[in-house]
């Protein structure tokens, strides 16, 4: 097998053509072979990437935009395996990475939640057998705690601070115990957690209050693989699953933007959920009944094929890969 | 076409081989080579051991041989995964396709099968340039001369049968074919055009003959008005030329003109040319009396140009523009001549033959010929699936069953499968084989290599979104075992549950139970705290979330509920008859609590539990038993008759009542 890690130049942001045409196909800048399937990967910084591997591998790489060349910088062979480590066999995929400069965290098939930080040869810290089930994701709800997703549906808090290797609360989804694939953090408020499952849901979860979902929407057909937040614009939600499609959950309500054949005559724009008084301006996410004409759902796919393995954005880009090889680079996304 | 497996030398040693679903295994076996078959002492089977013993130390090696090579040439992926998504899209825009603009879509179709292979050969070619290896160059030339032979054929197709062109238009179609694929003129006009003083290059009639033979009427006459400024004693002469150039007949793509109206004009033109050439007009200057007579569709002249023409299929279309430019599909097979261009000296070409039985409309020739020829069945597949769609193959049953297409379909798809990546297109190509398709995919999808468990996930819902249960259990009964093995456990649950196995589950909380029994206390508790509605799987796994809850009760002193839920657990028969003995020893220390916790109905059912336990036992059973066996037995009897003891006097009282 030759898989490649591989960095690509999709022209300038801001270098929109006559009416910010399609400028061109990307460019592929500089490749490096990589041992394994790359589960996931995401940028430290700048320069560095780092990437999780089928083989329980975590690396870093470089990329030197001088000569343009990647390089691999660090590397963690063994971050994830099984109890039998003599048979050949013994690695088991590292299911997820997060990262934030310079602490890095590796989940994995075998339960394993490894903290690093970049430059240190060793662990920072491992917690063996975090869950007896595996890992499918990790991301980061403060800088010193990580939320974690499993194969029996369950969503995990773990505080680093705390010594003891057992998660400081448990989430789990009402019914089916559903593999939940994803997890995502609202950027702003840091209580509303995004999750995707096998069965193709994306459940929100207020993990101030209760145990189980706030809302539960039905999506995909197939399993959910990532779940993202528009960074700056949290309004927005993109999925992308196993049946070919990639959804944009747009919660954002601008009354003066809405064609007049939609207002009804005296009717005020009911944003406002019935919780509290108080919260005057409560995220579109949480009230109970999104469904009600607040939320816009397109599928961004027009042909969809084969699965939506991975997405990404960034402002205006939207990136996303396919099982039939393809990647396709958006960069109008709100256009 | 026969391979040479290096290594294994069939002379030496005689070679055993095992077939595998795209590949054969061979290896050398101890047998040396064949001799005339004989009877050696001490050898129980005659028949084929033979000759000598040693032939020498064997290689311990095992070949694959693969007999698919292309797939795993980078460059064709493309060809591979686009071809895939505009084959896909023909099969389900299907039933959309109706009508008049069904061709012109069907059209479409092959025009976007064609821009692929377009697409590839442009990598390859740039893969060509860019290698440093030579061996590899010479790989990737041969590959961009394969591809633009394949985008050749398929372009013919495309015109003969997709289209269907009809006379009239046919000639243009074939002219445009012509014109795309003859390029190494591009090279020679930029060089003419490109240099200051283009009538007097050596090359300049070369490209001007070019221009003419490819009925590049205007190109032509614009390079002669060049000459002609250079010369002025040929301007009269020049002016003539370009007149009847300009003048000359084509057919027309829309309705302006009918067939016949454009024959008779074409008849007054021919008659002109013929005039001004036996007047002698152009006899000044031999370029253009040749010309001339190419105009008025001379053969001898024509072939005096072979060199710049290059191909017979390019001297044919060039006749039939000069001669019979409202030529029939059907009667092109009467001038595709192939020996008078090539002079009886060399002979055809596999692709020579390919494009001759297009010619000749032999549609199940040409794609029996692409079979042979080419090493992959990549082209014929699609090609004839496309061609099944215009509904111009005869439903040819072949005599296993299924009809051309299916079996091409089937042959390629088959390939696929033997990548670790592509087999995902695959998929789909056997979901549109409707006899054999199903039948492949469940044999081959077993056959996956599953390394990571999104990749079983993803082969997972391939297989249950066309109900093939069985496949689903088997691969999930896979990966569970392996996380067992791995000491996943919660793993393994999550598997069962998805293949809805209750004897795994079973198999799962028999080895929780275990665990326990060994070391006091659970291990996972986030799982069996957390089963939920996957508890009634199995009654095993019901009884361990159950008995979980039990000493969670315990742990929470909520004595009363513990003690009815253990109850519950043995009447019930939830729990197994070997965990009896367990739970009634969880049951002492609720005995011997200062209040009492078990009614005497409780305790009445508790002491047939204990009997019944014991009476189960054989004579030699209780002879084997050591004595913390019976301590323990006795222990309970005490315990449970002094509850009993306890409760009735309780129950007895009359407490506020």
């Amino acid at each position: 097998q030759d898989n490649r890690v591989s960095i690509w130049s999709v022209g300038e942001l801001g270098n929109g053509g006559l009416n910010g045409e399609y400028q061109g196909e990307p460019q592929l800048l500089c490749d490096i072979r990589h041992n394994g399937d790359v589960m996931d990967m995401q940028f430290l910084d700048q320069e560095r990437i780092v990437v999780a591997s089928s083989t329980g591998t975590v690396t870093v790489f470089r990329h030197h935009q001088s000569n343009q060349t990647l390089s691999a910088n660090q590397r963690w062979e063994k971050a994830h395996y099984h109890v039998d480590q003599d048979t050949s066999c013994g690695g088991a995929a590292c299911t997820g990475v997060i990262c934030n400069n310079p602490e890095i965290v590796s989940v994995g098939e075998d339960g394993r939640i490894n903290l690093f930080r970049a430059d240190q040869k060793d662990a920072v810290r491992t917690i063996d057998n975090a869950d007896s089930s595996t890992l499918h994701a990790v991301t980061f709800l403060r800088t010193t705690e990580i939320l974690t997703v499993n194969s029996i549906g369950q969503l995990k808090i773990w505080d680093f601070r705390q010594q003891r290797n057992e998660p400081s609360q448990i989430f789990s989804l009402t019914g089916d115990r559903v593999p939940l694939h994803c997890v995502d953090r609202h950027p702003n408020q840091q209580h509303i957690v995004a999750t995707g499952g096998q069965d193709g849901m994306l459940s929100i979860w207020d993990i101030r209050q209760g145990t189980i979902p706030v809302s539960l929407l039905n999506a995909h057909e197939a399993e959910m693989w990532e779940v993202h937040f528009h960074p700056s614009n949290p309004d927005h939600l993109f999925t992308c699953s196993e049946d070919g499609s990639l959804w944009h959950w747009d919660t954002s309500t601008d009354i003066s933007e809405k064609p007049s054949f939609l207002h009804q005559g005296g009717r005020s724009t009911t944003y406002f959920s019935h919780n509290t008084i108080n919260q005057s301006v409560v995220s579109a996410w949480l009230s109970n009944d999104p469904t009600k004409d607040r939320m816009e759902i397109t599928n961004l796919i027009p042909n969809q094929t084969l699965s939506v393995n991975s997405l990404d954005i960034l402002g205006p880009c939207l990136v996303y890969g396919t099982d039939a090889e393809a990647i396709y680079v958006n960069r109008q996304l709100f256009a | 076409p026969s391979q040479v497996v290096p290594g294994a030398d069939p002379s030496a040693r005689q070679l055993c081989f095992a077939w595998g679903p795209a590949e054969v295994l061979v290896c050398e076996s101890l047998f040396g080579r064949r001799g005339p078959g004989r009877a050696e002492p001490g050898a129980d089977r005659v028949c084929f051991v033979a000759g000598s013993r040693d032939g020498g130390p064997s290689s311990s090696c095992i070949f694959v041989v693969r007999k698919d090579q292309d797939i795993y040439i980078h460059t064709l992926r493309k060809l591979f995964n686009e071809s895939h998504g505009i084959f896909l899209g023909l099969q389900r825009r299907e039933e959309e396709l109706v009508g008049k603009s069904r061709k012109a879509q069907l059209v479409q179709v092959s025009k976007n099968y064609r821009s692929v292979i377009r697409a590839c050969m442009e990598d390859m070619h740039q893969a060509a340039i860019s290698a440093r290896d030579p061996a590899l160059q010479s790989q990737y030339s041969t590959q961009v001369s394969i591809l633009s032979a394949m985008e050749l054929i398929w372009n013919l197709c495309e015109i003969l049968f997709v289209e269907a062109a009809a006379a009239g238009p046919l000639l243009l179609r074939l002219l445009d074919w012509v014109r795309l694929h003859v390029c190494d003129v591009d090279n020679m006009v930029r060089e003419v055009l490109s240099s200051e003083n283009p009538s007097k290059h050596e090359l300049f009639w070369n490209v001007v003959d070019v221009f003419v033979l490819q009925g590049r009427m205007d190109e032509a006459r614009h390079l002669l008005s060049k000459e002609a400024s250079a010369n002025p004693t040929s301007v009269n002469m020049y002016k003539i030329l370009d007149d009847l150039m300009k003048k000359m007949p084509m057919p027309s793509l829309g309705n302006t003109q009918t067939l016949t109206e454009m024959e008779l004009k074409w008849q007054h033109w021919h008659e002109e040319c013929q005039r001004y050439l036996q007047d002698g007009t152009f006899a000044s200057n031999s370029h253009m009396e040749s010309i001339c007579k190419i105009l008025l569709g001379d053969e001898d002249a024509i072939l005096e140009k072979k060199e710049l023409m290059t191909t017979w299929y390019h001297f044919l279309v060039t006749r039939l523009l000069y001669s019979h430019p409202t030529v029939k599909p059907m009667e092109l097979r009467f001038y595709a001549q192939m020996d008078l261009f090539l002079g009886g000296e060399s002979s055809p070409e596999p692709l020579d033959t390919i494009l001759m039985a297009a010619f000749e409309f032999e549609m199940h020739q040409v794609i029996k010929e692409c079979s042979i020829a080419l090493s992959n069945w990549w082209f014929v597949a699609h090609l004839t699936d496309l061609l099944d769609h215009c509904k111009l193959l005869q439903s040819h049953n072949l005599y296993f069953g299924s009809n051309m297409r299916e079996f091409l379909l089937l042959e390629y798809a088959s390939g696929l499968f033997s990548h670790h990546s592509l087999w995902q297109l695959g998929v789909d190509y056997f979901d549109h084989c409707p006899e054999y398709g199903r039948v492949y995919l469940e044999l081959h999808i077993e056959r996956i290599p599953l390394n990571t468990e999104q990749k079983a996930l993803k082969v997972l819902r391939i297989c249950e979104q066309r109900q093939m249960h069985e496949q689903v259990r088997s691969i999930c009964k896979i990966m569970a075992m392996k996380a067992l093995r791995n000491n996943r456990l919660g793993s393994a649950l999550s598997w069962s549950i998805r293949a809805k196995d209750a004897a795994f589950a079973t198999l799962i909380s028999d080895r929780f139970l275990k665990d326990y029994c060994e070391r006091g206390r659970f291990s996972d508790l986030d799982l069996i705290d957390n089963l939920g509605p996957s508890m009634l799987l199995s009654d095993r796994l019901t009884f361990l979330g159950k008995y979980r809850e039990f000493h969670r009760l315990y742990g929470e002193k909520r004595f009363s509920e513990a003690a009815r839920l253990l109850l519950m657990l043995m009447t019930a028969h939830i729990a197994p008859c070997s965990f009896w003995m367990t739970l009634l020893t969880d049951a002492l220390p609720l005995l011997e609590q200062k209040e009492v916790i078990f009614s005497a109905e409780q305790t009445y059912e508790l002491m047939r539990c204990l009997e019944d336990l014991t009476a189960q036992k054989s004579d030699k059973q209780k002879f084997q038993d050591d004595d913390v066996e019976t301590m323990k037995v006795e222990m309970l009897r005490l315990a449970l008759a002094r509850n009993l003891a306890r409760v009735i006097v309780k129950e007895g009282t009359l407490e506020g009542s």
